[in-house]
């Protein structure tokens, strides 16, 4: 009797439950985006290189070529310099690239990057931008640190240059893992490491603002509000404290 | 003109005199105690919450479309090209999240003074029907940006209920109008969120607060007022709601909004807590995200659903509990037998049974939010070890507490000791 009862009560796990765990992503660290809202020059950097490099294949679908006024551009600067495929500065950047060819040359379509920023976060893509490198085992004859397998080749390999990586994978007597990254330089590319990393750390402050064009002057107009919150709170305690002179 | 007003107001008082004696009745001569405390503002900011989400959720609804092809971009067209539109926005959203913290602290508040202890077993009812009809709300509310949170959140839920036995697979089916959830699913709970739940909240607030007026309010101290009146009728340790809780209440209002206004303007995502990360990627049904968390005010629940070992192959024991665990706060009225209302007055058995109830609703919410993995794993194996995931058998033994604080409280109320519950309120 004892046996059946633990049985029906200790039945195997929730299959659902176990399967959504092991199938957890490795673990590759992050570093941390340098990303600074207010630098103007970082943002038009950052906005130059994401036209050049990232929208022939991804498109920011809900972002408007006329909103980069926020970075300090005017509509004939951004209409001379940003805009290759769109006739109009009120159009959003979107991509000539169809769903079907993307999902045909890639396996899957390049997701639109609107609010790439929010979903995965400024760490994250500063991270994966940086960690290419060459692999013959792959379609596309790259793949990526962060993101083992991923569709995307590497955009950006001319300035990078070419890197190769090994993986060593140690196991202590305890049964510890231990993961080395072994990054050599396979060419140089047109910009020197600290270069590089200062370009994708434009881009990303880029995608970030993409993300919430509306973050700057949101957190402007918070210290307003709470100005005037911290004005009425006076008046409203000082009301309180009259009207309660009475209660004993 | 002041003599017009006046005028005006004698003509109007003379048709309707129901206006100014429902005044009366519920603000100027309704007589709450004096010794509210800190506890006491969250009443008045629920209603404030409220207010907040039905004003913000009519202007989103003037563009936001309910249609699976348009419904995640008529959200970023708010959020960039309505003038304003980010402020309605994350009103809303902020205000979503407010709605629980204000309810869930209102709802803590009537289990230290037991605010639902006779004669108020009825306000408390209609309280937990409130609070049932607005995990509805924020249920349906929530898959309406239909980002990939809002899709596979939704199929959870929606299948929670097709774990039902017999009827599940059909009621699944009814509840989505579809066979997945889809673009017919997210009109009818756009229909739900907008209109039919919002009246339904609308009127049970009303009902709420009837029940209030008529037997009027619990206190910190737990005393009935209305046992010591003075010579014209009026309770001695009352002063009347307006005006001196409306100006008490527009205090604790400022200091609400600024912290609402600093997550909004500051942390409006919350860590990924009021708006989660995976949300800001479209809906695709062909792509089940890794891990599927709900909003932080369900997490409570989400853990013990997912605690409960399943029965052969069927999940339903964990909905069962997880529906029992919202269900059983109906019957609190009755399951608590203390002859003192105030946990100033109880002894030792019901100050630890809350302590640990609010401890361990506290874990079942964070473990909720997090995959079973968390903490790792048992080093060993054991027979009775259906999962070695060191965070379940915590959901487990939460789980047994939680229903422990309401299954045992007839026995632990009545043994406990219970001191001497003043005649008057004290300040």
């Amino acid at each position: 009797m004892k046996k059946l009862l633990a049985a029906l009560l200790f039945v195997p796990a929730a299959a659902l439950f176990a399967a959504a765990v092991s199938a957890s992503e490795a673990e590759y660290r992050l570093d941390r985006a340098p990303i600074d809202p207010n630098d103007l020059v970082s943002l038009q950097s950052g906005a130059r290189t994401f036209v050049n490099y990232c929208l022939n294949c991804h498109g920011a679908q809900f972002m408007r070529y006329n909103r980069l006024r926020d970075l300090g551009l005017t509509e004939l600067q951004i209409k001379d310099n940003l805009m290759f495929t769109a006739d109009k500065v009120g159009e959003t950047m979107k991509v000539a690239l169809s769903t079907k060819d993307g999902k045909a040359w890639f396996g899957v379509a390049p997701p639109d990057l609107s609010v790439i920023a929010r979903s995965r976060g400024v760490d994250w893509l500063f991270t994966y931008l940086r960690m290419f490198y060459r692999d013959p085992a792959t379609a596309t004859g790259w793949n990526n640190a962060l993101f083992p397998n991923v569709a995307m080749p590497h955009a950006l390999w001319k300035l990078q240059g070419e890197r190769a990586l090994e993986v060593v994978r140690t196991r202590d007597k305890g049964g510890h893992e231990t993961v080395e990254y072994k990054w050599s330089r396979l060419s140089d590319g047109t910009q020197t490491q600290v270069e590089y990393d200062r370009t994708v750390r434009d881009l990303v402050n880029f995608l970030a603002y993409v993300g919430e064009p509306a973050a700057r002057s949101r957190r402007t107009i918070g210290i307003w509000v709470l100005f005037a919150l911290a004005v009425v709170f006076v008046f409203a305690y000082a009301l309180k404290r009259e009207f309660w002179k009475d209660v004993k | 003109m002041t003599s017009r007003l006046v005028a005006l107001w004698d003509w109007f008082d003379a048709r309707m005199p129901s206006v100014a004696e429902e005044y009366r009745k519920h603000l100027s001569e309704y007589y709450a105690p004096k010794n509210f405390n800190f506890w006491y503002y969250f009443g008045s900011l629920a209603m404030l919450v409220l207010v907040i989400q039905i004003v913000s959720g009519i202007w989103l609804t003037m563009n936001y479309k309910p249609d699976a092809n348009l419904a995640f971009g008529s959200v970023e067209y708010i959020m960039r090209d309505v003038p304003g539109g980010w402020i309605i926005r994350y009103i809303h959203s902020t205000g979503a999240s407010a709605f629980f913290v204000v309810v869930y602290l209102h709802m803590f508040r009537g289990l230290m003074y037991g605010s639902y202890k006779a004669p108020r077993e009825l306000i408390w009812i209609f309280g937990v029907l409130i609070y049932l009809t607005l995990m509805g709300e924020a249920f349906f509310g929530y898959l309406l940006p239909w980002g990939q949170m809002s899709y596979w959140g939704a199929q959870v839920i929606v299948n929670l209920f097709g774990a039902i036995p017999f009827i599940g697979p059909d009621l699944a089916v009814w509840i989505r109008g579809d066979y997945v959830v889809s673009d017919a699913t997210l009109n009818r709970f756009f229909a739900l969120h907008v209109i039919a739940l919002p009246l339904a909240l609308i009127g049970l607030v009303v009902v709420h607060l009837l029940a209030l007026h008529d037997v009027g309010s619990n206190n910190p101290d737990g005393v009935e007022i209305k046992k010591k009146k003075d010579a014209n009728g009026k309770p001695l340790d009352g002063i009347p709601f307006h005006p001196y809780y409306t100006v008490k209440d527009i205090v604790g209002v400022v200091v609400f909004l600024a912290v609402f206004c600093t997550v909004m303007f500051f942390a409006p995502e919350m860590g990924g807590y009021f708006l989660e990360h995976n949300n800001f990627i479209p809906a695709d049904p062909l792509k089940t995200p890794l891990h599927i968390a709900p909003v932080w005010y369900f997490t409570p629940f989400y853990s013990i659903l997912r605690a409960v070992p399943p029965l052969f192959g069927s999940q339903f024991p964990g909905v069962l509990a997880m529906g029992l665990a919202v269900l059983i706060l109906f019957f609190l009225p009755w399951l608590d037998r203390s002859p003192v209302k105030s946990i100033r007055y109880r002894g030792a058995y019901f100050k630890c049974a809350l302590g640990v109830f609010v401890v361990v609703f506290l874990i079942l919410g964070y473990l909720g939010t997090e995959p079973t993995t968390v903490w790792g794993q048992f080093g060993f194996d054991a027979f009775f070890l259906d999962t070695r995931d060191i965070a379940t058998w915590v959901a487990r033994v939460g789980t047994v507490l939680y229903f422990l604080f309401f299954i045992l409280m007839p026995w632990y109320t009545v043994r406990d000791k219970v001191y001497p519950v003043p005649e008057r309120v004290t300040m």
